[in-house]
């Protein structure tokens, strides 16, 4: 088993009288994919969210990489290697392509202040934007306006920008959210194709996608992990049965 | 080949202005040469406040107290000319310096504080400090208070420009106006403008990919204070007088009608609005002194059917036509 590349100890975070995240201790091994779900409203956007760097969390710390970051601002997380996507799409709409990963290339490629040269023909950021798209599939609309993607291609936008920060951390918020049967079968498929190649955080409702990728699950309640372990722990797991998995198919 | 309609009129337009020297000369009218001096200096300053507010989505509503610090450099330099008998206070290779470094510190400052806000926050931040300034400017009981400060002398720039020669003044401001939209075309396509341009479509997402979104857009709001003071400088020469009026919270707001009406995050889209809004002041206001009237339902007709403002249609019509 790898070290692991995040850990969790003790994190919570109260918004007025509602614990979101309740003493969260967690370790996310480097080269795994670790699923964490869990009904909603159990705070685990809460939680990706304090990994990032949005929200501030009220104790505990969050080691990356040996170094604490409990405390960092967005970017700066950002640029030690933890990439995310969010549960609602976020990407430049107004920007083609090409553009969106190009400015996710720049980001990691020295500071910004270049005020003269063309940046759309810029082969340090070109290149690289192509290679990313193309992992993701979605070299045939490099030159198109992002606004015009359908929402499951936004979502590829995304993992494709997340991919071009030279991630060390994938923290994925519902990446099938909204997404049809096929949509949703081609991105489990290319997270698939990352396992082994990336850590992946995942947080994630459908059920398929978590037990097909997954090489541990935790499961989050009331902001408390319930459980964690392998998926096949999971499964056979009477609590999170009872709390999680027996009511229905959500 | 065919030629886009929006590159036609931006070309028209900047043909236009290069002739108006000859024309108004030949038909002995220098007022109207005087006017389109003064319409692009405006234009100069419209498109440094569209750099934040246009690309930046930065509503600063003080713009104008960086113009006010470059006309006071002028005016301030002037007057220690002509008074105390300080020749070198009046040169115009000094006053441009200054100014540049008066208004960025100015912007610098400002920007630092109120971009930690946002939205409607960032504007009365902004508004709030463009006041200050104004009334520094009405203290100024030196240099005339609200009574403001005639100049006796222009900038000098010794035997490289006499810009008291009006016509030569007026092809000093074009270059500069087309130097200002150059840079301003480089400076948007940059890495630094990709920058830029993606705080205003999302700037969570800027951060999430690691970019410390705040420093970039101080270094643009202070930029825009910058080109902002040298239009200031401008100003003051072609008025031959400074006063706070240049300030008040009404000239900002001037300036955002013209980065709207003509088209925000477009490259002649503040030119346009300029040209609009001094043209319209100065023709409506000879018919009546309420001329307002007429042009706030105007502005309002812009705001409601044509959001990109003269530049988007422009585009528009360019679709229809292809």
């Amino acid at each position: 088993m790898g070290e692991p590349i995040l850990r969790l100890r003790g994190l919570t975070k109260r918004f007025g009288g509602l614990t979101a995240t309740d003493s969260v201790t967690l370790d996310v091994v480097e080269g795994e994919v670790h699923a964490v779900i869990g009904p909603n409203g159990a705070g685990k956007t809460t939680l990706v969210g304090q990994i990032s760097g949005e929200i501030r969390p009220d104790r505990g710390r969050i080691l990356f990489a040996g170094q604490s970051i409990t405390r960092g601002p967005v970017h700066a997380r950002a640029l030690l290697g933890i990439a995310r996507s969010f549960q609602i799409t976020s990407v430049f709409l107004d920007f083609t392509v090409a553009a969106n990963v190009a400015l996710a290339v720049q980001a990691h490629a020295g500071h910004s202040f270049r005020f003269w040269r063309d940046a759309a023909s810029d082969d340090a950021l070109i290149e690289p934007a192509a290679e990313y798209l193309g992992l993701v599939g979605l070299s045939d609309r490099t030159d198109d306006v992002a606004a015009t993607l359908s929402h499951g291609e936004r979502r590829q936008l995304e993992i494709a920008m997340a991919l071009a920060t030279a991630p060390r951390l994938l923290l994925l918020d519902e990446p099938t959210a909204g997404m049809g049967g096929d949509e949703s079968a081609r991105m489990i498929d290319l997270l698939r194709s990352f396992k082994g190649r990336f850590t992946i955080l995942l947080v994630e409702h459908d059920m398929d996608a978590v037990f097909a990728l997954a090489d541990r699950i935790t499961v989050l309640d009331s902001g408390r992990i319930l459980v964690s372990g392998p998926p096949d722990d999971i499964r056979a797991d009477p609590a999170v049965r009872q709390a999680y998995l027996g009511d229905g198919d959500t | 080949m065919r030629i886009p309609v929006g590159t036609a009129v931006a070309a028209g337009s900047i043909v236009a202005l290069a002739i108006v020297p000859p024309i108004t000369e030949a038909l002995r009218e220098p007022f109207y040469l005087g006017l389109c001096l003064r319409l692009m200096i405006l234009a100069i300053a419209a498109i440094s406040l569209n750099l934040i507010l246009g690309f930046g989505n930065m509503v600063s509503f003080g713009h104008a107290a960086y113009m006010g610090i470059g006309a006071y450099v002028v005016g301030i330099g002037a007057f220690h000319a002509v008074e105390d008998g300080i020749d070198w206070l009046a040169n115009g290779f000094l006053h441009v310096p200054l100014a540049i470094a008066a208004s960025s510190l100015a912007a610098l400052v400002i920007g630092a504080i109120s971009i930690r806000t946002r939205g409607v926050y960032f504007i009365m931040i902004t508004l709030a400090f463009g006041q200050m300034l104004y009334f520094v400017g009405v203290g100024l009981e030196v240099y005339g208070a609200d009574d403001g400060l005639s100049l006796y002398m222009r900038s000098d720039f010794g035997d490289v420009l006499d810009i008291n020669d009006n016509t030569r003044f007026y092809y000093l401001v074009l270059a500069l106006l087309l130097a200002t939209l150059y840079g301003t075309k480089r400076l948007v396509a940059s890495r630094f403008g990709l920058v830029i341009r993606g705080a205003r479509s999302n700037e969570r997402r800027l951060a999430a990919i690691g970019i410390p979104v705040y420093r970039y857009k101080l270094v643009a709001f202070t930029v825009a204070g910058a080109i902002c003071g040298v239009a200031g400088v401008l100003l003051a020469n072609r008025t031959d007088f400074v006063s706070p009026d240049m300030m008040h919270w009404t000239r900002s707001g001037d300036l955002i009608i013209m980065v709207v009406l003509g088209g925000m995050g477009t490259l002649f889209g503040p030119l346009y609005g300029a040209a609009v809004l001094v043209l319209v002041e100065e023709f409506l206001s000879g018919v009546t002194e309420h001329w307002q009237i007429v042009f706030g339902p105007l502005l309002v007709l812009v705001a409601v059917y044509a959001r990109g403002g003269i530049a988007g249609a422009l585009r528009a019509l360019e679709r229809r036509r292809g």
